[in-house]
């Protein structure tokens, strides 16, 4: 990475960086002129809390319908285990993200700003209090902090908005979608906390700046989290279109042997690692290869580690973490994980192979929100890169340490 | 405009109760657990009011038919 973008600026160990140090270093916050969504459109700049969805499109549709009482939510809820990208964020650039929050506002017409942070990022959510309450009236006081429950479904865009307006952090039907009806029954915005830091820098440079980042056709930096059997873990910001490889290597390169890659965390997918290498880290470039860049996690699986024990375990954790609303997700990812753990405890069976191939398609696409579809397109993925571990399962799961 | 018109279920709502499949079986069966699961693409003319019972059956009101413009995604 030859300069970072959202990361740059003083030492990340020094903590949130003060309003004062915000403003001299990157200049006051530019007004956003009604240029802001088509210069966000140009840049080609995508969400980054997993669904990669074009920001520009996204605020005009909630403009569009906006009267002047849209609600902002500033999403760090971060409920993917292995990503910590957003609470670095938050707890180091909180000014960058308020900046784009509040961009956002004036863009979508909005009066309310509402900054959803997972319960248990104690200093991240500190960090944003702070920051808050130095910001400029009339910020401060159209914002306020809302803490999320630690659930994996609970920073879906439908959850957060069911969180803020009745408390409780579970997906709903949609239609009718967040930007249609939200928070108190007007259009909302749910912006992941990265995409709305990128915003603030866009607002400043440009789009042509923004482009003038990244590899391989791709445009602009994002933040990775790269986890498992590497020699520096972490969080990492990379030119959009950097490899596998190459951000592996600046984590430090592999501990061992690497028998596969996990991409885009819980809702992504495990590729062996022989053509995970090659892969470029882009949205849009991953789509392409049907894969999902997710928010940006890269597990890093051992060779002397088994693939069907941990697909077992991520299987059983988004098994507990389905809301337990819609009865094909509910019972199905239970059914999967309960098959998933006895191939891996007591040796593989081709009764339970068959059934994880007829659930992972039947529970496709039959949740109100996209824990199902998320979770059997990752089993289905480890039931491809693992296929020969599958077959020829031994019963060693209780022999390997966690 | 082509419309045309779709099962949708309220994946919410549904208990599984499981009518729908007994009286539409034409499109509509049951998972392991006993939860609908609805034949890909749109509802025949021919079976329209057979569709309409089993929305009218459904004791949580999970179920609707919706017309939809062609192509769009749906949950089946």
């Amino acid at each position: 990475m030859s300069e970072l973008r959202v990361l740059a600026g003083r030492d990340l160990m020094a903590g949130p960086e003060s309003l004062a140090d915000h403003v001299r270093r990157l200049g006051p916050l530019p007004p956003s002129g009604h240029g802001l969504v088509e210069t966000l459109d140009r840049s080609g700049v995508v969400g980054r809390g997993g669904a990669a969805f074009p920001l520009g499109a996204k605020w005009r549709s909630v403009a569009a319908k906006s009267r002047g009482s849209a609600v902002v939510i500033v999403n760090g809820a971060e409920g993917e285990p292995q990503s910590r990208k957003d609470r670095l964020l938050m707890t180091t650039r909180p000014h960058l993200i308020f900046d784009g929050a509040f961009l956002a506002t004036r863009a979508v017409h909005a009066n309310q700003v509402v900054v959803l942070i997972g319960e248990e990022h104690e200093a991240a959510r500190a960090a944003m209090a702070r920051a808050l309450g130095d910001r400029p009236e009339p910020e401060a006081r159209i914002a306020r902090i809302v803490s999320a429950p630690n659930r994996y479904v609970a920073g879906s865009s439908s959850a957060a908005v069911h969180l803020v307006n009745t408390g409780i952090g579970t997906p709903t039907t949609t239609p009718p979608h967040p930007h249609e009806r939200g928070v108190g029954g007007t259009p909302t915005l749910v912006q992941n906390v990265e995409s709305l830091a990128h915003v603030a820098l866009i607002a400043r440079h440009g789009d042509a700046w923004y482009r003038s980042a990244g590899r391989r056709g791709a445009s602009g930096t994002l933040l990775i989290t790269i986890a498992g059997a590497v020699a520096g873990p972490g969080v990492l910001e990379i030119e959009a279109g950097t490899t596998v490889a190459e951000a592996v290597a600046l984590a430090g390169g592999t501990t061992e042997p690497t028998g596969a890659v996990l991409i885009g965390g819980y809702f992504g997918a495990w590729v062996d690692a022989a053509d995970a290498w090659d892969l470029p880290l882009d949205a849009a470039a991953l789509r392409a290869r049907g894969l999902s860049l997710g928010c940006g996690v890269v597990g890093v699986l051992p060779k002397s580690s088994c693939g069907v024990c941990a697909t077992a375990r991520v299987m059983r954790f988004l098994a507990t973490e389905s809301s337990a609303q819609c009865g094909p997700c509910f019972f199905g990812l239970r059914a999967l994980a309960d098959a998933c753990d006895r191939l891996a405890e007591r040796g593989t069976n081709p009764d339970d192979i068959e059934r994880l191939q007829r659930w992972s398609t039947e529970v496709r696409g039959r949740g109100a929100c996209h824990h199902p579809d998320g979770a059997v397109m990752f089993l289905q993925s480890a039931l491809k890169t693992f296929s020969a571990a599958f077959a020829s399962h031994p019963a060693h799961w209780r022999r390997q340490p966690a | 405009m082509k419309t045309e018109l779709h099962i949708v279920i309220d994946r919410i709502k549904c208990d599984g109760h499981g009518l729908c499949a007994e009286l539409l079986p034409e499109l509509i069966r049951l998972d392991d657990w006993g939860y609908p699961i609805v034949a890909p693409g749109p509802v025949p003319e021919a079976l329209l009011p057979l569709a309409q019972r089993a929305v009218q059956a459904c004791p949580v009101l999970a179920l609707a038919v919706t017309r939809t413009e062609r192509q769009r995604k749906h949950s089946g």
